[in-house]
Formats: C-alpha cells, sequence, structure tokens
C-alpha cells in the first residue's frame, strides 16, 4: 500500500510502488483528466503537479511522490485556474482536446510563479507539451488573456 | 484573435485525410456492408431514421423530430453529428446550421454523435457512413439545415394547434414560440410537437437572414475539453473491464513464430495471453500491468516473408524504376520533344519520407460483446467498416453492433481505415478471450510510431524544357510510391486505369496552362501498409509543383507572385484571387530585415483554395518560420473562426512535418519509437498565423485538410531565397541550412 494525497484527499493505493502515478490516478482511481500521450515525458499529455511543479506522471512512480500534495487536471481549483480555464474558453483554443488538460496543468504552473510571463517564458514553459491540432498560438494568446485576467 | 462571439465550427470537415469528395462510387460502398440498404427517405434530404437509436444517443426522456434532431424537456437541443468530431468542430458546425434554422438560442445547443446506421447516416457523396475527404459540412449543409427547417415547422404547427392559432401568425426567435400574446420554449411543445406529421420540403432560410451561419460561435465540446471531462476513448471505464495491448512483429509482414507467456503471466495483474492474426495480446486487469506483461512476453518471429527493405533500398529502387516510363497519367502534346529542343533543362528528384500520423490519442478501442451482440465505443471515423469488420470477425450481423461514437483525440486520416486495422484487433482480442467483460484495447505510442499505416514515401522525377524567355517548353514528371487505395474497397471508385487518383491529384489537375505536360505514375508495394494523411497526395504533391513554379520564376527573373499571375489570373479566377490577398496582406515586396526572405504558394485542394505567403529565418542551420499570411477561399464561410482553427492547425500539422518529421527503415525496421526521434512541431516553433477569408456565396467546400498542403513549399521557396537552394529531400532537418 502506497499512501498519496490526491486533490486534497488521503488515499491508499495497491499498485506497486513503482507504477507511474498516471496509471494510479486513472486505472485504480478512476480520475481521467491527464491523459496517456506517449508514456516518456515527451508529449506533457499526462501532467499533474507535485506541491505546485509540473510534473509527468507517466514516468513518476508513486513512490516517489509520496507526502507531496498532488493535484491533477479535475482538482485545479483557485483564481490562476480559473482565469486560465476562462481564458482557453474564451479563445475557443480546444480543437480535439486531448492535450489540453495537460497544457492547462503547464499553464497554471507558469502563471503561479511569473503572473506577467513574456513569450519567451510561455516558449520554456510549453515547449513540452505537445499539440497536434498546433492551437499553439490560441495557448499563447489565452495565457496572456489569464495573465491580463489576474492582474485584476 | 479574441471574441467573446468565437468560435468553431463548421465547416470543418476533416482534418483527416481522406477520399476525395465527389469521386466516389456510392454502389461499391454500399458493397461493404451487407444489410445497408436505399433507406428510406423523405424528400431527399431527411431519412426516417430509428427513432429509438435517436432517442438512445440524446438522452430517453428527448422527443424525436429526426434522425438528427431531438429536443428535451429541459430546453435542450441535441444534435447528432453523422460525422466524427476529432478536433476539426464539425460537430459544432452541423448543430449551427440546425440552430440556424430552428432559430434555437445557441446556449440551448447540444452536440452528440448518431449512431451506426448507414441508411440514414451515411455521407452522402460516399454511401457509407463516415468521415473524411474534408466533405462533413459539404454534404450536411443542405440536410441538416433541412433538418432544423422542419423541427422548428413541427414546432409551429403544434404551438398553433394548442393555441388554436393560424400558424402564420407565430414566431420564433432565440428559442422562444409565440403567437404576440401566448409563448412556450421549444422544451414545453417538444412532445406534442415530435407527433406533427414531418414536412416533406421545409422551407430554408434566406441567407441574408441568417443569424448563426456566417458569425463565429463558441465550440459546443469547449466546456468539456477546458475542465477534463472524460469525453475520451481512452477515459471509457466499465465495471470488470480487462486491459489489452498487443505486441506485433519489429518487420511489416513478420509473423508469429513461437510465443513463451510464462513470465508474462507471472507479471502482476496480467490475466491471459492469446494470439491472434497479426500478433500477440496481453491482456490484464490495469493499462500498467498490460504494458508491464508485454515487455515480458518472449516472442519469436518468423520474418521470412516480412518486407526487410530499408529506406536506402526502396529510395534506390524508387530511382530506378522513375528512370522507366510508368503508368501514363496525362499527355498532352510531346514533352520529350519539347525538353530536347529547349534552351534549358531542369531535371531533378524530390523525395518524401513516411509520415505517421500521431494523433495525441493513442489509437483505442472498447469493445464487448454479450449475448450474441457487440457494443464498440470508440472514436469511428468509419462506422460502416468498424460495424462490418466486427461483425465478420464476431460472426455476428453487422446491425448485432452497436456502436457508441466518441470525442477524438485527433485522427488526421489514422482513424479512416479501410480495413479497421485497430477495431479488427480488438475483436479478435475479445473473440480469443471467448470474455462478456468489456475490453479496452490501447496502442501505446511505440506502437504508433512503428505501426504502419503511413502517408508514402514518394519519388518524384521531373524534367522540365524552358525557352530562352524562360517559358515552359514542356514538362514531364514520374510519380513513384504505394497507392494508397490499391487493394482496398475504394479501388474501383478511385483507381482508373492503374492510375490511383490520390498518388496524383494537384499534379495531373495542375491550375497552370503547361505546354507538352506528361505525367507517369509508378505504383509500388511495400511491407509498410499506406494511409491518408492530412490532405493526401497534396502533401507532396504541392510540394513539388509550387517550389518548381518558384524556381522556374525565379530562372526567368520574374518575381514569384506576378509570375504565377500571370499564368492563372485569366483561367483559375479563386487561386488568382487568394494569391492576391495573401500577397497583399503579407506586404509582399516590403524591405524585410537582413537575414529574413519571404516564400509563397498557392493550391487548391478538397475544392477550397488557399494561399500562404511565410517569412523565414535560418537559425542554428534549421528554417524558423516567424509569420504566415494566409487568404482562403472555402465558398460560404459558416463559421470563421472555426475556419481560422482549421488553417492555423493544417499550418502547424504541415510545418512540423516539413522541418521535422520522418519515418525511416533499416533492414525493414521502424528506426523511430515516439516523440523523441519522431518529431512534430512543438510550442516554440509555431509562427505566427493571420487568416484572411475571401468572402464568398458558394457552396461551402473543405477547410480541416486545405490548410496544409501550401505550408511546405511556401518555406522551401523562402529557405531557396535565403541559401540560394532548393532543397528536395524531405524532412528540411536533413539538410544544414547555411543562408548565403
Amino acid at each position: 500500500m502506497t499512501k498519496l494525497s490526491i486533490n486534497g484527499r488521503e488515499v491508499e493505493v495497491t499498485s506497486d510502488p513503482d507504477t507511474p502515478l498516471l496509471w494510479v490516478v486513472r486505472d485504480e482511481l478512476g480520475l481521467m483528466g491527464a491523459k496517456f500521450g506517449c508514456g516518456q515525458a515527451l508529449c506533457g499529455a499526462c501532467t499533474m503537479h507535485a506541491d505546485g511543479t509540473p510534473i509527468r506522471a507517466c514516468v513518476t512512480p508513486i513512490e516517489s511522490v509520496a507526502g507531496q500534495d498532488i493535484t491533477t487536471p479535475e482538482g485545479l481549483t483557485g483564481p490562476v485556474a480559473d482565469a486560465v480555464r476562462n481564458a482557453w474558453a474564451k479563445h475557443d483554443v480546444a480543437q480535439c482536446g486531448y492535450c489540453q488538460p495537460g497544457q492547462i496543468m503547464s499553464a497554471v504552473a507558469l502563471l503561479g510563479g511569473k503572473p506577467a510571463p513574456t513569450d519567451a517564458d510561455i516558449d520554456e514553459a510549453m515547449t513540452g507539451n505537445i499539440c497536434r491540432c498546433a492551437t499553439y498560438a490560441r495557448i499563447r494568446t489565452a495565457i496572456h488573456t489569464a495573465a491580463e485576467t489576474l492582474k485584476g | 484573435m479574441f471574441k467573446s462571439d468565437i468560435s468553431t465550427s463548421l465547416r470543418a470537415l476533416s482534418r483527416s485525410a481522406s477520399p476525395a469528395p465527389v469521386a466516389f462510387d456510392r454502389r461499391n460502398f454500399l458493397r461493404l456492408s451487407a444489410g445497408t440498404g436505399a433507406g428510406l427517405v423523405i424528400g431527399a434530404y431527411l431519412p426516417v431514421g430509428s427513432a429509438s437509436s435517436a432517442k438512445a444517443a440524446a438522452g430517453e426522456a428527448a422527443a424525436v423530430f429526426n434522425p438528427f434532431v431531438s429536443i428535451s424537456p429541459d430546453n435542450k437541443v441535441t444534435v447528432l453529428s453523422k460525422h466524427l468530431d476529432k478536433g476539426q468542430g464539425t460537430a459544432t458546425g452541423l448543430a449551427t446550421l440546425v440552430a440556424e434554422e430552428l432559430d434555437a438560442d445557441w446556449s440551448q445547443m447540444v452536440a452528440g454523435f448518431a449512431p451506426a446506421d448507414t441508411p440514414v447516416y451515411k455521407n452522402t457523396f460516399f454511401g457509407v457512413q463516415g468521415t473524411g475527404g474534408s466533405t462533413a459540412m459539404a454534404n450536411s449543409f443542405e440536410q441538416y439545415r433541412k433538418a432544423g427547417a422542419a423541427a422548428r415547422q413541427m414546432l409551429v404547427e403544434a404551438a398553433a394547434k394548442a393555441w388554436k392559432t393560424d400558424p402564420a401568425k407565430i414566431t420564433v426567435a432565440k428559442g422562444v414560440v409565440s403567437d404576440g400574446t401566448t409563448s412556450a420554449t421549444f422544451g414545453e411543445l417538444a412532445a406534442a410537437a415530435a407527433k406533427m406529421p414531418v414536412p416533406e420540403n421545409p422551407t430554408l432560410k434566406d441567407p441574408k437572414d441568417f443569424i448563426y451561419i456566417g458569425k463565429s460561435f463558441p465550440r459546443l465540446d469547449q466546456k468539456d475539453k477546458v475542465t477534463a471531462a472524460p469525453v475520451f476513448t481512452q477515459d471509457v471505464r466499465l465495471p470488470g473491464m480487462l486491459f489489452a495491448v498487443m505486441a506485433r512483429p519489429p518487420r511489416f509482414g513478420g509473423k508469429i513464430g513461437s510465443v513463451d507467456a510464462a513470465k508474462a503471466k507471472a507479471v502482476k495483474g496480467v490475466k491471459d495471453i492469446v494470439t491472434i492474426p497479426g500478433g500477440v495480446a496481453v491482456v490484464a486487469s490495469s493499462t500498467w500491468a498490460a504494458m508491464k506483461g508485454r515487455e515480458a512476453l518472449q516472442v519469436t518471429w518468423d520474418e521470412g516473408a516480412a518486407d526487410k527493405r530499408g529506406t536506402a533500398e526502396l529510395i534506390a529502387e524508387y530511382k530506378a524504376l522513375a528512370a522507366k516510363p510508368g503508368i501514363p497519367v496525362r499527355k498532352d502534346g510531346e514533352s520529350e520533344k519539347a525538353i530536347a529542343g529547349a534552351k534549358t533543362v531542369i531535371d531533378t528528384e524530390f523525395v518524401f519520407p513516411f509520415l505517421a500520423h500521431a494523433p495525441m490519442e493513442p489509437l483505442n478501442a472498447v469493445l464487448q460483446f454479450k449475448d450474441g451482440k457487440a457494443t464498440l465505443k470508440s472514436g469511428c471515423q468509419m462506422p460502416t467498416i468498424d460495424q462490418s469488420v466486427i461483425a465478420a470477425i464476431l460472426g455476428i450481423k453487422p446491425e448485432d453492433v452497436a456502436i457508441e461514437t466518441l470525442w477524438a483525440g485527433g485522427s488526421f486520416g489514422r482513424r479512416a481505415v479501410y480495413n479497421a486495422d485497430y477495431v479488427a484487433e480488438a475483436a479478435h482480442i475479445v473473440k480469443a478471450l471467448g470474455t462478456a467483460d468489456p475490453v479496452k484495447f490501447v496502442w501505446t505510442r511505440d506502437d504508433d510510431i512503428k505501426g504502419g499505416y503511413y502517408r508514402p514515401m514518394y519519388l518524384h522525377k521531373v524534367r522540365i524544357g524552358l525557352t530562352e524567355a524562360g517559358e515552359i517548353a514542356g514538362w514531364h514528371h514520374r510519380i513513384v510510391g504505394q497507392s494508397i487505395i490499391d487493394g482496398t474497397a475504394f479501388a474501383s471508385a478511385l483507381i482508373k486505369d492503374g492510375v490511383d487518383s490520390t498518388s496524383v491529384e494537384g499534379v495531373n489537375d495542375t491550375p497552370y496552362a503547361i505546354p507538352n505536360f506528361e505525367v507517369e505514375v509508378h505504383n509500388t508495394k511495400v511491407g509498410a501498409p499506406p494511409l491518408w494523411w492530412r490532405s493526401v497526395g497534396h502533401t507532396h504533391t504541392a510540394y513539388v509543383m509550387e517550389t518548381l513554379i518558384d524556381e522556374i520564376a525565379g530562372l526567368a527573373g520574374k518575381d514569384p507572385v506576378a509570375f504565377r499571375l500571370s499564368m492563372l489570373e485569366k483561367t483559375h479566377p479563386r487561386h488568382a484571387a487568394v494569391l492576391k490577398l495573401a500577397a497583399e496582406k503579407a506586404g509582399w515586396g516590403t524591405p524585410l530585415p537582413a537575414g529574413v526572405a519571404r516564400g509563397v504558394a498557392v493550391h487548391e485542394s478538397f475544392k477550397s483554395f488557399v494561399a500562404q505567403v511565410v517569412e523565414v529565418r535560418i537559425v542554428d542551420g534549421q528554417a524558423k518560420v516567424d509569420r504566415v499570411v494566409c487568404a482562403v477561399d472555402c465558398g460560404l464561410a459558416i463559421n470563421p473562426d472555426n475556419i481560422v482553427a482549421q488553417i492555423e492547425g493544417g499550418i502547424g500539422y504541415g510545418l512540423g512535418a516539413v522541418l521535422h518529421s520522418q519515418v525511416t527503415l533499416t533492414d525493414g525496421a521502424v528506426d523511430q519509437t515516439n516523440f523523441n526521434d519522431y518529431e512534430v512541431l512543438r510550442f516554440n516553433e509555431m509562427p505566427k498565423v493571420e487568416v484572411h477569408i475571401v468572402p464568398s456565396a458558394a457552396p461551402p467546400t473543405g477547410i480541416g485538410e486545405p490548410g496544409t498542403p501550401p505550408i511546405g513549399p511556401a518555406v522551401a521557396n523562402a529557405v531557396a531565397a535565403l541559401t540560394g537552394q532548393r532543397f528536395r529531400q524531405l524532412p528540411l532537418s536533413v539538410h544544414k541550412l547555411a543562408a548565403t
């Protein structure tokens, strides 16, 4: 049994300690927000937060994040998350939408650390998240919009 | 670009590539699935559907007006899309057509997917239920408007009857029916209205009265996608569900030699190992356990019959073939004679790599076979084919296969497979297990990159003779590559005299007036199965034609835009119009900073016309695209913002391939494994894209695919301006670029 804190809830999971967090969250806990895209930390579709920092859950063994606060896309709350989701909706960012939970996790982490990111900051924070629909330009615009909203 | 009324949809049409719209032979398609007949139709557009299946998709409480439109007591209007929405916005687009004619309020619209029912939901261009060829809007435009108009008329009749009023006195606006004194919502009238006679020929709005068409309303799937709702096949969870992955031979055409399942079975969570056609499946209690089981599985492959040629060998073979006459495609005049007498000759070859589609959601399907009935949940792009393939494998009738189509995480052509490859694998696994439990079958990314169904490798050999004045005297063009269509059920419709139209589209139908023009094709056989990839043949033909035309302009000392216009303006006004618009908006001819050059291309595909002007720099030996200005004419713009989104996406998808992507083979085995070595466009490489839509009242045409073809040649033309070199092998990353 491994104890995890997922979206503010303490849970005990039976998967082996070396099981990637992504599969524990999806198949054992039934939280489907974070997606499987590559399995090798190459595309960002599985992005979650551990103590507020983005991690690629597909290569993160659960034993390595026991004791940390894990946030999945469904558990993302607060003003930054709201501003980001609203900006995404405003710009109709998602096309197929499969990568967007991961994109949003990366964007929220970026804005949490840098409330007014430059284009270079955005490039650095987002280049690990692939979108095959190439919604990148709208994501950039939406991040700037969210930053404006948060400035108040 | 930002707008509060933004949005999406319509037109869209598939970003998936697939067969050309009008070329389909309906009879041929109907043969694909036994049990699909002509279907009853009212008028030409409103089939009588199985109310039960529409109800199942729209909700039990809903009143079904026709197979496309249902209205529930809580005032929601559900529009069932007969086309898969894999991101291209089709579901929102079809709902827009219904909302328009129904005079609904946008906030009450809900998008869903039609069940598998070929006579009712067929693509009217194909004759089967399926999405592709950027046809969704073109083949549904009138049908869905009539569906909305018919429902509106039934609501009015029901209100008139209830209120004992003349129907002519009743108005409908924003989801409210009123006679001036009494009013009711759609939801309040729905049950009674659905019982009214279905009008045979409902009146459609005059386009000048459109309130939704031509405006940009937000996508109906946006909220779910932004809140990470479980809308994809990957997200399906069912009680007792089993998880399966499959081991396949490393080389195409390989077979199973022997299987030692002992170590795999010892992996915690692994339940069974089954041998099925094409490989060995590992079935487990979780996805991770199935993957670990596959790692432990020991299979000896019999590769005696496998294709062991590598990319280098294939290129050598293709070059040898290109030196020999091929199957004639087009012959105007005497190209050899004209080239022999020319002042200057361009004699060159182009090489294009295999490309994987790599949609973000790896391929998957959830299938259950219980009590003689099968249920498939998947992002189904060709329900008719999926249905008949599952039925054949399980030994049941197609109508005993129910399909619940889910939102798909991309396709780009990969889910429109002529043999339903991964769905067939799922059916074989379910059959081999003999289980009544649902099975979730997933491909990993490695499976996806290594699994074939690629945009085929192509080689073009082109010889062009130019006159002293630099004009084209003759043009001889040979294309070598796999036919996508050969051996599929589409063959009789799309292959004529040995020529697969998808191998040559964009060359043989060039808009440029070329004297003494000869086109030939060689169809090759390769182990890796071919498939359409966003914009199909245009992925390579536009590159060849638009870089050569550019080169000819350069040799004649003419401006690339002016040169093209001189060849297009009189005969091809829609090409000329987008070219002029893109050039004007891009500031063609105005000065640029040092080290930056422009490139241009114009191309027609899927009956839409697209021109792009790019601005490119060389950074660290590679092309960096800063800006793309695009003009598009796709007929009536149903949802302008979705057109913009599809062009942005089509450019990004094509640009990634031109810059980076290739699947290569060594001794027949695929060299790439994942996004580390099958590189695609990333965030920091996305250029600024500006899209300008040519106003048009012409019928709507494709938008999912047409943005892709011009980006490659436009970039290559800019690179040539910077480096003085023409790069004829893709991706560009295989070359070291240096500005002169």
